[in-house]
């Protein structure tokens, strides 16, 4: 009891004193940041959870590309069960001369299942959920499209052949995912209209599901049957099946802008253990003090121990609340990629924040701390007596176990820990050394500057560990700021500039061969480009080697996608100019008739697939074997059609698939597209720029919440800024006494200072731009393979910002230094 | 020397061969060497002597700050040469009370909770109350919400006082107790402190270079390059 009145009081004075200021705010930073990611990501999981059973909009939902047995539907209602159809397709809606880009869906009567649509009136009104769909004729959009188009509810909208009038908003279906959403907007129409439209045609993308739902034991003993009678091709997926994929991308979302947000708990750790250091090195003598007076060693461990408890209750609330008021920005700046409504935050974060409170302050703090208790009593008498050093092994060790414990806490896998370890350590060595090169390349400055400019150099110098530390932390913020800012729309527009000028910008799919050439007239008839019509068949990989695909292990996700998907291929006599073989041999005698296959090669390298591989396809119910004979690179962002698979010719001649063609045209030339639709129907028509500038809407979105995160690192590195200037407060308020003792002017001090905190900045922008560069460079050549020259304006931004930022900050920070009088300094006997 | 030898010769603190020596550069350097010494309970005692004879070791070892290297201290009963610091602690906490030459008030606790420090470790429960009265017995009642900055030197030393004398120790150690004050000051403060000591019949041991205040006391040991020169009753 006494012990801890005596370590309350204690604290609370010191907080008063702005003793443990810095060590507080630090803390409350740290922990702030990552609650505002946990809570936010606890409301998205919370959604996920909510949702669960009416993800599906249903119990069970078989879904495939192809038509389905109706003998399903049958076998279901013999069974009691209730059953709906829905068939989704990306498709184009037009409204007079605008158009956009849609997710058709087409519902039955019954849709959904599970949970209810919710509609209303007018964009961004409110919501009420409803039972039923659109009636004939009718249809309900999402209020993007509305957005997009410039029309309001009552409008219009062409449908392929069909009219159909907006009669509401849809606001939300059970079965969009939470979570983040799909690209394009939906637009829902009655499933009677979907053969009106002419849009379904063999070969288009179309996606069919089917739904089902009824009591549990039915339900369950209707899913045994249809696990073991569905096709190739069907997929089959229950709720247990369904939230956990969603979950599994909000969660790699969520570990990103956790891992973002571990930046500034990083930073802010160091502010913490600077704060620490001369938090302990001041009460050395009160420690001493207290141990002389009778108190034993434990009692002073407890003491200190009840301080960081508190502190770490104190900081783990405000830090919590904090974070909680912080994530309703990210909400806010997520709030068009994140659908429905959101669960409340769950509680359960606080103890996030607690725990990292605790984390930080047990391996940061605590080393330092510990000093109080091995204080010799006698230092009463003796000032120099120091308790004897803490061993290298016990700092470093309590820090490196707190920062492993948090990541493996917020990122729950040992590998990618230390995956991330190694990362972060190289990083900050890295930047460390960067740092100290950066003080030491200084030197050669002092001898030829001014007075002002002298002292503000020889202070970086001589205090060589923090002005290294201030550099990382700041250069660290920064770096990821520019890398954001600007990096990246440097690698956009570098992208962009390495496209064509006549690069196509509408892809035609769904073309029938029959109406192939009716199609290039069209064309050739408008004066519009000439179209180069390619096949396309959608099929199935089901062998390899005649090893039947389901028994393979593929290493990756994406391979195992690619052979759970029906894929698109096509068959050429001639290799593309914008493919290059790199393996093999093209076939050279066209139709031989000998069944060759042409793979890309990243699809081979996925899929493990070598020159010599025999491929067994599914076409259409059709068995087609080729042998691998090439490996191909191909150039995608010619944005013409590209196939990861090439028959020879001759193959595939017997299957009915559809032609593909992508165009360029100019604004003036884009009214065709209202005639080409109106004259084929079924042909649907991909606008490549409003897919691009959707991809971007999304990327911005995304960035400007990972800036928004590492708005926190700039917060945490301002910490460290603090802590390094009241480490050294006294010292610099005796410097400077001493200074205007000798005939400074207050001016000349001041203008040490801004030297001081100026050069930090810059050397600190320096690197922050050099970081931003190298890794732009990196992605640019290693991810992206584009050319990437470094922008003069990340340069220029770094360096300023850097310089004014930590310049301002540094200036406010020790502006007491030169307000305090000289005498009150020197009387004190420093 | 036992603890019923120390009774009966009502001696309560003793030092028997006592060595301080400290690692230095230049190998073992010897600060202190062969002291012995007695006190009686209720003695006042000078410890003199120039900068360097080890005037403030001898304190530290004598009121168990510190450990000698080589002899025996008894206090109050207890051999605390034998004992670790923890136990040294203890003793420290039922008998032992220090006045210091820079005072050493906690600046986060006001002249009341100062005072009220040294029980409060003790576990006393009347902490308030005897530390009120302690305050008043220096005359600084009007004082206690002040924080140590809010006070003079003067002042401080005699809150530093009261907080010597407020647990009753058997033994009270004062490190040059006036060098930070002005001699009148020093003066009153030291009548103070005197008075305290015949009035509670407390043991007096103080370092000072201040010759005056040594004459104050019942007996001077002098000390010399660590060794014992002088002891005059």
């Amino acid at each position: 009891m006494r012990t801890l009145r005596l370590a309350l009081r204690s604290l609370l004075r010191d907080l008063k004193s702005g003793e443990v200021v810095v060590l507080v705010l630090a803390l409350i930073v740290a922990v702030a940041s990552i609650t505002a990611v946990g809570f936010f990501t606890s409301r998205i999981a919370g959604a996920i959870e909510r949702q669960a059973s009416e993800v599906l909009g249903a119990d069970l939902r078989l879904e495939s590309a192809r038509e389905m047995d109706p003998a399903y539907e049958e076998e279901a209602a013999r069974r009691g069960l209730r059953t709906a159809r829905i068939v989704s397709m990306p498709s184009v809606v037009f409204a007079g001369d605008e158009s956009s880009l849609v997710a058709l869906r087409a519902a039955s009567e019954g849709y959904p299942l599970r949970g209810r649509l919710k509609i209303a009136d007018a964009p961004f009104e409110p919501a009420r959920a409803v039972d039923g769909i659109p009636g004939p004729g009718e249809a309900w959009a999402d209020s993007r499209l509305l957005a997009r188009l410039g029309v309001p509810v009552g409008s219009k909208l062409g449908v392929g052949a069909h009219t159909v009038t907006v009669t509401q908003v849809l606001d939300y279906r059970p079965d969009q995912g939470s979570g983040f959403a799909d690209l394009s907007a939906t637009l829902l129409i009655n499933l009677k209209d979907l053969g009106k439209t002419e849009l379904v045609q063999p070969g288009s993308r179309v996606r069919r599901a089917l739904l089902f739902a009824g009591e549990s034991g039915p339900v369950e003993n209707f899913r045994d049957y249809l696990e073991a009678t569905i096709r190739p091709g069907e997929r089959l997926q229950s709720v247990e099946d369904a939230s956990p994929q969603i979950r599994a991308s909000s969660d790699r979302a969520g570990r990103f802008l956790s891992l973002a947000s571990m930046a500034s708990v990083l930073l802010a750790a160091i502010a913490v253990a600077m704060t620490a250091r001369r938090y302990a090195q001041r009460h050395l003598d009160s420690a001493a003090l207290q141990k002389c007076m009778g108190a034993s060693q434990g009692l002073v461990l407890r003491q200190t121990l009840t301080q960081l408890v508190a502190v770490a209750l104190v900081t783990g609330s405000i830090g919590t609340l904090l974070g909680l008021l912080a994530q309703f920005g990210l909400e806010w700046l997520l709030r068009d990629l994140v659908r429905g409504d959101l669960p409340p935050p769950t509680a359960d974060v606080a103890w996030l924040g607690l725990g990292t409170s605790v984390v930080v302050l047990t391996g940061f703090a605590l080393p330092p701390m510990l000093q109080l208790k091995r204080v010799p009593p006698a230092r009463v008498l003796r000032r120099n007596l120091e308790p004897p050093p803490l061993r290298y092994a016990v700092v470093y060790g309590f820090a490196v176990a707190a920062v492993l414990g948090l990541l493996l806490w917020l990122v729950k896998d040992a590998r990618l820990v230390a995956y991330l370890a190694a990362g972060i350590g190289g990083t900050f060595a890295l930047l460390g050394v960067a740092g100290a090169l950066m003080v030491r390349s200084l030197a050669p400055f002092r001898s030829r500057a001014s007075v002002a400019w002298r002292y503000g150099l020889a202070n970086i110098a001589r205090r060589g560990r923090e002005s290294i530390a201030q550099l990382v932390a700041f250069g660290l913020g920064l770096m990821v700021l520019l890398l954001l800012l600007l990096v990246r729309d440097d690698l956009l527009d570098e992208w962009k500039a390495s496209l064509p000028r006549d690069a196509p910008n509408y892809f035609m799919i769904n073309i029938r061969p029959d109406e192939g050439e009716a199609v290039s007239r069209f064309f050739s008839e408008r004066g519009l480009p000439a179209t180069e019509l390619v096949p396309m068949i959608r099929a199935r990989l089901v062998r390899i080697n005649e090893l039947p695909v389901e028994d393979m292990d593929f290493g990756s996700e994406r391979a195992r996608g690619f052979v759970e998907r029906e894929a698109n291929l096509t068959w050429a006599e001639r290799l593309r100019a914008d493919n290059r073989l790199v393996a093999g041999r093209w076939w050279d005698a066209p139709r031989s008739g000998r069944a060759e296959v042409s793979v890309e090669r990243e699809y081979a390298e996925l899929l493990g697939l070598q020159l010599g591989d025999e491929l067994e396809y599914d076409v259409a119910g059709e068995s087609v074997t080729a042998r691998v004979t090439s490996l191909r690179e191909v150039q995608w962002d010619s944005f013409r059609p590209n196939f990861f698979v090439v028959f020879s010719p001759g193959v595939l001649d017997d299957v009915t698939g559809t032609l593909i063609t992508s165009v360029h045209l100019g604004p003036d030339q884009r009214p065709a597209l209202v005639d080409l639709v109106r004259e084929f129907p079924e042909v649907t028509i991909i606008d490549i720029e409003a897919l691009l500038s959707q991809v971007r809407e999304v990327m911005d979105k995304a960035t400007l919440a990972v800036e928004y995160v590492f708005g926190f690192t700039l917060a945490a590195g301002l910490m460290v800024l603090l802590a390094a200037v009241q480490a050294t407060r006294d010292e610099r308020r005796y410097e400077s006494a001493m200074l205007r003792t000798l005939g400074a002017s207050r001016r000349v001090v001041f203008q040490g200072l801004a030297a001081e905190f100026t050069v930090l900045g810059l050397l600190a922008g320096l690197l922050a731009a050099t970081g931003a560069s190298v890794a732009g460079f990196f992605l640019a050549r290693e991810v992206f393979n584009l050319d990437y020259s470094p922008d003069p304006a990340v340069w220029l931004a770094g360096i300023l910002g850097g310089a004014l930022l930590v310049g301002s900050a540094g200036l406010l920070a020790t502006r007491s230094v030169v307000t305090h009088p000289p005498v009150a300094t020197l009387r004190r006997n420093y | 020397m036992s603890a019923r030898q120390m009774e009966r010769n009502d001696t309560v603190l003793s030092a028997a061969e006592v060595r301080k020596e400290v690692n230095s550069p230049e190998g073992t350097l010897a600060i202190l060497s062969e002291v012995s010494l007695d006190i009686d309970r209720g003695d006042s005692v000078a410890i003199v002597g120039p900068s360097g004879a080890g005037k403030s070791t001898l304190l530290a070892l004598l009121a168990g700050l510190d450990e000698p290297t080589g002899g025996s201290i008894h206090l109050a009963g207890h051999e605390i040469s034998a004992m670790d610091e923890d136990g040294r602690a203890a003793v420290r906490a039922g008998h032992v009370g220090f006045v210091f030459q820079s005072f050493h008030l906690l600046p986060s606790l006001t002249a009341l909770e100062n005072v009220m420090l040294p029980l409060e470790l003790a576990g006393r429960r009347d902490a308030h109350a005897a530390a009120t009265e302690a305050l008043d017995r220096v005359g600084l009642s009007g004082r206690r919400g002040h924080y140590p900055r809010q006070l003079s030197g003067g002042e401080q030393q005699r809150v530093a006082i009261a907080r010597a004398f407020v647990t009753g120790p058997d033994v009270l150690f004062a490190d040059e107790p006036t060098g930070n004050l002005d001699a009148g000051t020093g003066e009153r403060v030291m009548d103070l402190m005197f008075g305290l000591n015949a009035a509670t019949g407390t043991t007096l041991v103080l370092v000072t270079h201040d010759r005056a205040l040594a004459g104050r006391c019942g007996r001077v040991i002098a000390l010399d390059a660590g060794r014992i020169v002088g002891d005059a009753a």
